[in-house]
């Protein structure tokens, strides 16, 4: 009996969870104008219209350009926290790391306000060179906890090995510390394209005249006409998220393995 | 013994401070040529520092490090003729065993071929000769220890630096690779350094053994010299068993030291059994366990050095048996090892026993 309780709970959990974005696809294949039941007809005519929409092929343009931009800039200053946190002892260690890592906690909108006032401050446009610095800042602490994993999984004698048989600490880094470091290099590029191409607020705050895909989308919502376009769309984010994290998390356990190290968890 | 192999790394002085901690506090000595060599210590005396200064991945503060008679002051550790196997091994997860093997000749002259022979010759040496196409996390712990021996002797180094080589192997593993690391070491005559915190394995395996507490080299002495004749108590302790009995030191004549042990008797020594040096008095006379032996019935010690005492533990190892014996007059018990052979009866707790003793076997701490 207490098994069933929970399994129902467990059911219920999950339907109030996935069941919004399950109408996200049923809407997008509907052939009816008005978002509601009964369905009508199957139709790809939303998905087409995408097709023809200039201002959205702009609008994903630049969420591109903002999350591969993203994704670089926060895996490198990543890469370079993990490995200082995980391999040196310095004063202040564990305050500094704790305010690079406040981000992940700090409100987003408290960040993309503070953000325009300093541009504003600064006399300077906002556009996609702001965007991308405010995503990295909000992406830097995911990159930095998935590569603090990979870091200390990784034997630290084995970067001294290969200098102690006649490796510069260049050579090493390229032969031994990144190649084992790799797969949690990859998830983190995914892991940081992901969030910065979903996030709203910063972007809305900071993308003035230059929409990301989700401030456009935001935008369509005025017009009632448009709302099965923007189910379509949204269809298509989701799935893109979806098969993102997926393989960030194929990498991070290929990673696990060619390292010979047991699963314990991990991010996701 | 004296050193005769020409030194191939001489320390002299050597400091090492980690801001207020005095790390290594003076270390001065030579090893030689070929030698095996093993630094032992308990865990925080700096053996450890001492062999990666060097390597190479730890700076000195002051003194001098010379390797073949150069002085390896601001040398990178990838420039010294050193290599070092590493406590967890370091086997690189992502390369095969032969990979491994032949990593550090990554930037050597040596053709194709070549290097393709010279990683068969080192797994060969150390018996992994049709392991090269393994993925090295597909080891054994065993195996892992050879490929880093492999890895590390394809460079011929001058001198190869082993740090606690062997102490992730269970206790049978570790046997088979004392051997083998003797007999590796003979093969290739290259000088090893051992770092060790386990004394039965220094004594295997060593040709000379400094002993180290506190950052300072506290004996420095072949195996049976430091066995035999330590020169502190606490050399004594470190190395297997020791017996302490309450002493007094009463005269030094030509050449000879009397004393007075208690529950035994009177004894003479010579200079060589006080390492430490003599100072009249109180003081205290080491007597390791085989060296005390139980007299049966119809047995007589030589020249009458007898001692009497009741037997107060009785501990039954199969081929031997040890036994701690509080000695008439005295205040607390020793311990006695006697080998079980046909026709010696394992005594019992709580019966008398008779001791005999020999002061050759006697080392004196003043």
């Amino acid at each position: 009996m207490r098994l069933n309780a929970l399994a129902i709970f467990a059911v219920l959990y999950l339907v109030v969870l996935y069941a919004p974005i399950m109408l996200l696809p049923m809407f997008a294949f509907n052939s009816g104008t008005i978002i509601a039941f009964p369905l009508q007809g199957f139709t790809l005519d939303w998905f087409a219209a995408l097709l023809d929409t200039p201002a959205l092929h702009e609008a994903t343009v630049n969420s591109l350009i903002i999350a591969v931009s993203t994704a670089i800039f926060s895996t490198i200053l990543g890469l370079f926290a993990a490995r200082a946190a995980t391999r040196y002892g310095f004063p202040g260690k564990a305050g500094i790391v704790g305010f690079i890592m406040l981000p992940l906690v700090l409100p987003e909108v408290i960040v993309a306000i503070s953000l325009l006032i300093v541009l504003m401050q600064l006399g300077l446009n906002s556009g996609t060179w702001s965007i991308i610095a405010g995503h990295t800042l909000i992406c830097t602490p995911f990159a930095i906890a998935i590569l603090q994993g990979s870091f200390s999984n990784m034997d630290k004698s084995l970067e001294e090995a290969a200098i102690d048989l006649g490796e510069t600490p260049w050579s090493t880094f390229r032969l031994i510390t990144l190649p084992l470091v790799s797969p949690g290099i990859i998830a983190s590029l995914l892991i940081c394209f992901t969030i910065s191409l979903d996030e709203f607020i910063i972007a809305f705050f900071l993308s003035g005249n230059e929409p990301t895909l989700p401030v456009y989308l935001w935008g369509q919502l005025r017009f009632p006409a448009r709302l099965p376009v923007v189910m379509a769309l949204g269809t298509i984010l989701v799935l893109l998220s979806v098969a993102l994290l997926i393989i960030a998390e194929t990498f991070r356990r290929r990673g696990l393995k060619r390292a010979g190290l047991k699963d314990t968890g991990g991010f996701l | 013994m004296s050193q005769t192999r020409p030194p191939i790394v001489t320390l002299t002085g050597v400091q090492k401070y980690y801001g207020d901690y005095h790390a290594l506090r003076g270390i001065t000595a030579n090893i030689g040529q070929g030698e095996f060599f093993s630094l032992l210590g308990p865990s925080g005396c700096g053996k450890t520092t001492l062999l990666r200064a060097i390597a190479g991945f730890e700076d000195i503060s002051e003194g001098q490090i010379l390797l073949d008679g150069k002085d390896m002051e601001g040398v990178a550790p990838n420039k010294r003729p050193t290599n070092m196997v590493f406590q967890s091994y370091a086997i690189f997860p992502h390369m095969s065993v032969a990979e491994n093997v032949g990593f550090g000749l990554r930037k050597s002259a040596m053709s194709v071929s070549e290097k393709r022979n010279a990683v068969g010759q080192a797994l060969e040496m150390v018996g992994l000769a049709k392991f090269g196409a393994r993925a090295a996390h597909a080891l054994s712990g065993g195996q892992r220890q050879r490929v880093a021996l492999a890895r590390a002797l394809i460079l011929k180094p001058k001198v190869l630096l082993l740090d606690e080589p062997l102490s992730a192997l269970d206790k049978k593993m570790r046997e088979v690779m004392q051997v083998e690391l003797i007999k590796l070491q003979r093969e290739v005559g290259i000088t090893f350094i051992l770092v060790t915190h386990d004394q039965e394995e220094a004594l295997v395996m060593s040709d000379r053994i400094a002993v180290m507490f506190e950052g300072e080299i506290a004996q420095l002495a072949d195996p049976e010299t430091l066995y035999r004749r330590p020169n502190s108590r606490r050399v004594a302790e470190f190395i297997g068993m020791m017996n302490f009995l309450p002493a007094t030191v009463q005269g030094e004549t030509a050449g000879r030291i009397s004393v007075e042990v208690q529950g035994l008797g009177p004894a003479e020594l010579e200079p060589a059994q006080a390492p430490g040096g003599v100072r009249a008095g109180a003081a205290e006379i080491g007597l390791r366990p085989e060296s005390l032996t139980l007299l049966y019935e119809g047995q007589a010690a030589e020249g009458g050095r007898e001692a009497s005492g009741t037997v107060r533990e009785v501990v039954y190892y199969g081929d031997m048996t040890y036994y701690d014996i509080l000695l008439d007059g005295t205040p607390a018990p020793v311990r006695v090892s006697m080998r079980n052979m046909p026709g010696r009866r394992v005594l019992e707790f709580g019966a008398r026993a008779r001791l005999a003793w020999d002061p050759r076997a006697m080392v004196l701490f003043s």
